[in-house]
């Protein structure tokens, strides 16, 4: 099993979009983040995996450039988000799409106007075409004709692929995804899961899927990487890490328990 | 002791830190204004929300706070053969304070709590950082238009309680307290003048400030769950209410070295 610094032997795709070096971020008193170190290919599909709490959405929020790293940076292609202005950070997001764990959407906004979102921030007029993008990005989702309801008509797993439309309708480079099946029945997060190997293939996108779904984690990955106690315990093929013989890794992908765990 | 003195040092701490955070808020808004194109369809939606819709509530508290103020002045003033006072008397209240002080307060109740609200819902449930996530700097997209449409619908908020206590404290002296209409108006009309107006207004204008900046600072910096969304609604209103009635002491004096009466 490949140590985060030699995760870069096992790419199977481009050179690096992504480059976490070292990030450190400390949340109140706990440290979430004791020096991540990660490598994420163009192209790829790069599951990350952890315990509950353990900083994986705290990770990805570093990544688009929600939360800035006590130490550490995050190179996106040639650029260190930690060093850059908020205003700065604005070009680079066009390029990437956030799917939020419970969604996100903007209550003030119907489904069609959420979805139609960032078409409209990138300066799209043409409200024919705005339409008919809308249209058919809710019908990749399952959801078609659902343009006039509001967020609030809609159940979890509904208000979820709606943000997945939204995410995915600007087609960005880096596609992150946060707990995208957690609450789903299993028929619609195989349906996400599906989305999003068709979007990171058709679109040719960089994808970043953080989850304790393992189901998920071997279907959508083409790697995986293991978070455990602020860092990056181990990163290889999905068929390797859930595998693996490791008792840590073994624990967790197995959903093993111990006493220790057990605390009242 | 200790205890006391610690709890007074974090509030003071607070209010400072407060303070900081509200003129940052301000000073991002200012340049957000030359930076970015103003988002007309926000615009117009927030001045319906903080102007259309607080039409009513303005229109009472003006109407009958002019009434009663009318009433009680006519009540102490008739002994003293004064009643043709009533009407400059209310008017010069309701321009100078009445107007503008409570209209502040109705719209820190209705508008800065719902600002509050809002915004600390929107915070904890990731929309704030939803829009950021979609190349949307948050303090464009949801402050500049709120603060704009305050700052518009504020005076004009406070032009129309005026205009509603004067009517009303016309009506209830004239009509209910016997008091001569033509002396009323003709009093009202001789010693209101337009600095009294314009004096409400200024004032209408910053406590709109006031309003608006204490209300999204305490929406942006809510503390997460339905507790810190509670609190910064509550907060809003509090601290609006605080900074009004302060500010309002200072502006009275300021306002009327420029405009003495």
């Amino acid at each position: 099993m490949s140590t985060p610094d030699s995760a870069s032997a096992h790419a199977a795709h481009g050179a690096p979009l992504l480059r976490i070096v070292d990030v450190q971020k400390k949340l109140g008193r706990y440290k979430v983040l004791r020096g991540v170190n990660l490598e994420i290919n163009q192209g790829e599909r790069m599951v990350i995996i952890g315990r509950s709490g353990g900083g994986k959405s705290v990770l990805l929020k570093h990544i688009i450039g929600l939360m800035r790293p006590d130490a550490g940076q995050v190179w996106f292609r040639d650029q260190d988000l930690a060093r850059l202005s908020e205003e700065q950070l604005v070009p680079l997001r066009k390029e990437t799409g956030m799917l939020f764990q419970n969604g996100a959407l903007f209550d003030s906004l119907s489904v069609g106007e959420n979805v139609a979102f960032p078409l409209r921030e990138k300066g799209l007029k043409d409200e024919a075409l705005i339409r008919a993008e809308v249209a058919r990005a809710l019908k990749i989702v399952d959801l078609p004709g659902q343009e006039s309801k509001w967020p609030s008509e809609l159940s979890g797993g509904m208000r979820k692929r709606v943000a997945l439309a939204r995410a995915a309708i600007a087609k960005p480079a880096l596609m992150l995804y946060d707990e995208p099946t957690s609450g789903l029945d299993p028929v619609v997060a195989d349906s996400i899961n599906k989305l999003m190997v068709r979007l990171g293939k058709e679109l040719e996108m960089t994808s970043i899927i953080v989850t304790h779904d393992m189901v998920s984690a071997k279907e959508v990955g083409d790697r995986i990487a293991f978070l455990y106690e602020g860092q990056i315990y181990c990163v290889d093929k999905p068929e390797v890490v859930l595998s693996s013989t490791d008792p840590i890794v073994h624990r967790f992908v197995n959903g093993i328990s111990d006493a220790t765990d057990i605390v009242f | 002791m200790l205890r006391y003195a610690n709890q007074m040092g974090a509030r003071w701490f607070r209010m400072l830190q407060m303070a900081g955070q509200i003129v940052f808020l301000f000073l991002d808004i200012i340049r957000c204004l030359f930076r970015y194109p103003i988002r007309f369809p926000l615009l117009v939606q927030q001045i319906d929300f903080i102007g259309g819709k607080s039409l009513p509530v303005v229109i009472i508290t003006g109407g009958f706070i002019g009434a009663v103020f009318a009433a009680q002045t006519e009540f102490q003033f008739k002994s003293l053969g004064l009643s043709s006072g009533v009407g400059p008397v209310v008017a010069i209240a309701m321009c100078r304070e009445l107007g503008p002080v409570l209209c502040a307060l109705m719209i820190a109740g209705r508008v800065g709590s719902a600002m509050a609200a809002e915004l600390a819902t929107m915070k904890i449930t990731e929309q704030i950082d939803a829009l950021r996530s979609l190349a949307v700097y948050p303090t464009e997209y949801l402050i500049v238009p709120r603060f704009l449409a305050m700052l518009i619908s504020m005076p004009i908020l406070v032009g129309l309680a005026i205009l509603c206590g004067i009517g009303a404290g016309y009506y209830v002296a004239v009509h209910a307290l016997d008091v001569p209409g033509v002396y009323y108006w003709h009093n009202t009309v001789l010693y209101t003048h337009d600095k009294d107006i314009w004096i409400g207004l200024v004032k209408g204008f910053f406590f709109g400030l006031i309003i608006i900046l204490v209300g999204c600072n305490k929406g942006l910096e809510s503390a997460q769950g339905a507790e810190g969304v509670g609190l910064a609604t509550t907060e809003a209103v509090v601290d609006s209410f605080i900074i009004v009635l302060i500010a309002n002491f200072f502006f009275t004096f300021l306002l009327n070295a420029i405009l003495p009466g």
